[in-house]
């Protein structure tokens, strides 16, 4: 027992012996700590690239079906039918309440203002990026909820048993949208003003958001007029119509102020007005008209896979591919040369089909852009041709085609078998395969090796580019009643897509600014957006299964299913038309039932747990 | 070993036993009724109008959400209790009416056991005398429309439309079949016909359902006459 007790008091006076202080504090070596980041400008910068990255965003390249919960195109994935199947979108869809990265955004804030080791040029532009990382957060925010709780420095719980002190309720949706712009307004000077500067916050940046910004708070106040039932009385939805000229006005200037500012240019680099058109996109050396990207590098672990996801079967370097299928609706929007819309003519008026030795010359002369944003059958990807058609159409009428990619049969009257369906398909039901006719070509990569799971893609996805404020410029003319100004922002947009002929200022109406946002933005996450605050989501989404509208050039036509159009070979041996190709307006299988956007779809759900934590959050219009 | 298996047999069952002590009942009472003016029923469409059943006196607020079904009745399978109903705004195409007893459009339900209820609303319109006849594959609707509120608070007809369907869910969503009359272009709201024409049925059927829907100006949910099954 002795023994014991002198070993035990010769442990305890060996723990005497330490230095307490800098034995346990020690510094962990796993994770760097605030005085270490809060010294170093290079720390700082991945602190804040992390939360560039974070930005909430709806419709992206690193989640491509999300573009086939509209009409804009169809989700050839298997576990993505459903999209063509719901009859109505939830209340809580496209919503965000996230608060945890507020905070962050804050924390991040309140740090950089009291670091007093950064250099102060550097300190400022930190400083200024938080705040325009928070705004740009508060931005997607109140699209998505309408206004919300403004919340400016990083809330600490005191655990005295009663949080209702942290509680906050919403502000107005103007008060959040004035909020925005005056930061943007504020933190300008702070950054750089330089166009090679592509991933971070620039002074041309702020320009872009502010212009995107008013329009938003300027047509909500106007187009919310039609819908008044989706308002709250207190403010936090709905914005008053007098309101609307003074933020187009600022949309105007501001969109004014960087186009005359020079430092931009729309993109124009190949003659081939298609080819620079979808080039615009993948093109990132020295590309002029990007203004703010999220990018990506290959071998450094982020990259993007929207090559990956859709690259055409025919062609497909790895065993997927195909899956963002656009729609009909789409292609039949971008007009013709001379500025008239048509829809495709596929048979004569006595009912007979049109035969083209091509399938390309059924899209003749239209606008580049088709082209530039969509592989139409016959078109051409990375060098190889497209194979899209859908069978054989005998001269009787009967259609022979396969049930998988490339498969083949004997056709009659010959002896051996031969495909009798593209390598593309189109084939209803198969995961992969063009099922509306047509592949998506935006963003698309054309690097060998970017269809590889291995390797994908390190093309960027353009958040603010030149031609949407172009655009923005001239809806924000229009609507201030300057048609002129209106019609030369809108010309500069629509030359460089091959449409020579200028609108004139009697052109301009407001279902010409639809339809060239339409056309000039498809697949770059506006359409949402665009159809909410214009107040038309719940007519052209109305929930009626309607056939395929005929005027395409209408703003509130109904669009609620997604149509395609497939290519068949004509096989009539020894008759003129053999071999020729002919179309038939289609309604891909998967496609049941008809979009439904409600009228309480226009501010998402705040669920009811959010609710009930913070009593003073009211909820959303017509969602009880 | 015997004697220690029955042990052991003894405490799971008694487990099992606990399961009933320590459960609630489910819940047993039945509220319905329909959604009527003047004891008319109000017809409207699947899965798209609903109230509220408030029970006070819990921490956590959420409603129990009540539908609609298509001939303007409900049920609910509720505890015993006392409810608060709340027909929402902008619900159905109607306005709430004054309840006396709370004199608000808020009405107490005290439910102890079974309970029929009818909920008096005033809506924008009624659809009178639907009358469906069919000639050949025509199917042809005429019906007068009623304006129930008038004054500063009368809203204007819409749409009106005649849906066909192969099923008894006949609606805007759910149809084979549908012709549609702008407001506007209503001459004389006391005599409205419609008619279109049925397409070949796959697998065939010998008949159909045909309704009425009247859509409101500014309201989303439409007003319909009831089901009728016709005979083509």
């Amino acid at each position: 027992m002795k023994k014991y007790s002198i070993l035990l008091l010769l442990l305890m006076s060996l723990a005497w012996g330490c230095n307490d202080k800098a034995f346990l504090d020690k510094q962990p070596t796993n994770i760097l700590v605030d005085s270490q980041i809060w010294a170093d400008k290079s720390l700082v910068l991945s602190v804040i690239a992390d939360l560039y990255d974070r930005v909430p965003e709806f419709q992206t390249i690193t989640g491509w079906s999300e573009f086939a919960s509209f009409d804009e195109g169809f989700a050839s994935n298997a576990g993505d039918y459903g999209r063509h199947k719901n009859t109505e979108y939830s209340y809580g869809d496209w919503g965000n309440w996230d608060y945890g990265l507020i905070r962050e955004v804050n924390m991040f804030i309140e740090k950089c203002g009291t670091a007093d080791k950064l250099d102060p040029a550097d300190k400022a532009r930190f400083l200024a990026e938080g705040r325009f990382i928070r705004a740009n957060i508060y931005f997607e925010l109140v699209k998505r909820m309408g206004g919300v709780p403004i919340i400016l420095e990083p809330l600490t719980y005191d655990f005295n048993g009663d949080p209702t002190y942290l509680r906050k309720a919403r502000s107005k949706e103007v008060e959040v949208y004035d909020f925005i712009i005056k930061e943007l307004d504020e933190i300008k000077v702070d950054l750089p003003k330089s166009s090679v500067i592509k991933s971070r916050a620039t002074q041309g940046l702020i320009l872009a958001m502010k212009s995107r910004v008013c329009l938003y708070a300027a047509s909500i106040a106007k187009y919310g007029a039609t819908t008044p039932t989706v308002t709250l009385p207190g403010g936090e939805v709905g914005i008053a119509t007098g309101l609307a000229a003074g933020y187009y006005q600022k949309a105007l200037t501001a969109a004014e102020e960087l186009i005359n500012s020079g430092d931009y240019s729309l993109y124009r680099k190949k003659e081939n007005l298609s080819e620079n058109f979808s080039n615009l996109f993948i093109d990132k050396g020295n590309n002029p008209e990007a203004i703010f990207v999220r990018d990506f590098k290959l071998k450094s672990g982020k990259v993007e896979g929207w090559t990956l996801v859709n690259q055409p079967w025919s062609q497909a370097e790895d065993l997927e591919g195909g899956r963002l299928n656009p729609s009909l609706n789409l292609v039949q929007s971008f007009e013709k040369l001379d500025n008239t819309y048509e829809t495709y003519v596929t048979n004569k008026a006595d009912g007979d089909y049109i035969y083209f030795t091509s399938p390309k010359d059924l899209f003749v002369n239209r606008d580049a852009r088709l082209e530039g944003t969509v592989m139409l059958p016959g078109s051409f990807y990375k060098g190889k041709q497209l194979d899209i058609w859908a069978g054989f159409l005998l001269a009787n009428g009967t259609v022979i085609k396969g049930d998988n990619f490339g498969a083949r049969k004997t056709l009659p009257g010959k002896a051996a078998a031969e495909y009798v369906v593209g390598f593309d398909g189109p084939i209803d039901n198969l995961e992969f395969s063009a099922q509306s006719g047509f592949y998506v070509r935006k963003y698309m990569d054309l690097a060998v090796g970017s269809g590889q799971r291995g390797v994908m893609s390190e093309v960027w996805w353009i958040r603010y580019r030149l031609g949407e404020i172009y655009l923005n410029a001239a809806e924000a003319a229009f609507e201030l009643g300057n048609n002129t100004k209106a019609a030369t922002y809108m010309n500069k947009v629509r030359e460089r897509a091959g449409l020579i002929i200028p609108l004139t200022e009697a052109n301009i109406t407001f279902d010409r600014i639809v339809h060239e946002r339409k056309v000039e933005l498809a697949f770059e996450g506006h359409e949402l957006w665009d159809m909410k605050r214009w107040r038309l989501a719940h007519i052209i989404w109305n929930g009626q299964s309607t056939e395929l509208t005929t005027s395409p050039g209408k703003s509130d036509q109904v669009s609620t299913r997604v149509f395609g159009m497939w290519p068949y070979k004509y096989y009539n041996p020894g008759g003129a038309n053999d071999g020729k190709y002919v179309f038939q307006k289609i309604i891909p299988a998967q496609v049941t039932n008809a979009h439904r956007f409600r009228l309480g779809n226009y501010y998402s759900d705040i669920n009811s747990t959010i609710r009930n934590n913070n009593p003073l959050i009211t909820r959303n219009p017509n969602q009880e | 070993m015997k004697l220690q298996l029955i042990i052991i047999l003894g405490v799971l069952s008694s487990f099992l036993y606990s399961c009933g002590l320590d459960n609630y009942d489910a819940p047993g009472s039945t509220l319905k009724g329909r959604l009527v003016y003047n004891s008319e029923p109000i017809n409207v469409s699947y899965n798209d109008v609903t109230f509220q059943l408030w029970e006070p006196g819990w921490q956590k607020k959420a409603e129990i959400n009540v539908a609609v079904d298509q001939d303007g009745s409900f049920s609910a399978l509720l505890f015993n209790a006392n409810y608060k109903l709340i027909i929402p705004s902008n619900q159905g195409p109607f306005r709430s009416k004054l309840n006396a007893e709370t004199s608000s459009d808020t009405i107490l339900v005290n439910l102890n056991g079974d309970k029929v209820l009818d909920i008096e609303v005033e809506p924008y319109y009624m659809i009178r005398n639907p009358l469906f006849t069919v000639a050949g594959r025509v199917v042809t609707g005429t019906f007068k429309a009623e304006k129930i509120i008038t004054g500063v608070n009368a809203k204007n007809i819409d749409e009106v439309a005649i849906y066909v369907n192969k099923t008894m869910f006949v609606d805007f969503r759910s149809n084979v079949a549908v012709a549609t009359l702008t407001g506007s272009a209503i001459t004389d709201l006391n005599k409205i016909s419609l008619n279109t024409s049925v397409p070949t049925l796959v697998p065939t059927q010998t008949y159909v359902f045909v309704r009425i829907g009247l859509k409101i100006q500014g309201i989303e949910d439409m007003i319909f006459s009831p089901i009728v099954k016709v005979n083509l």
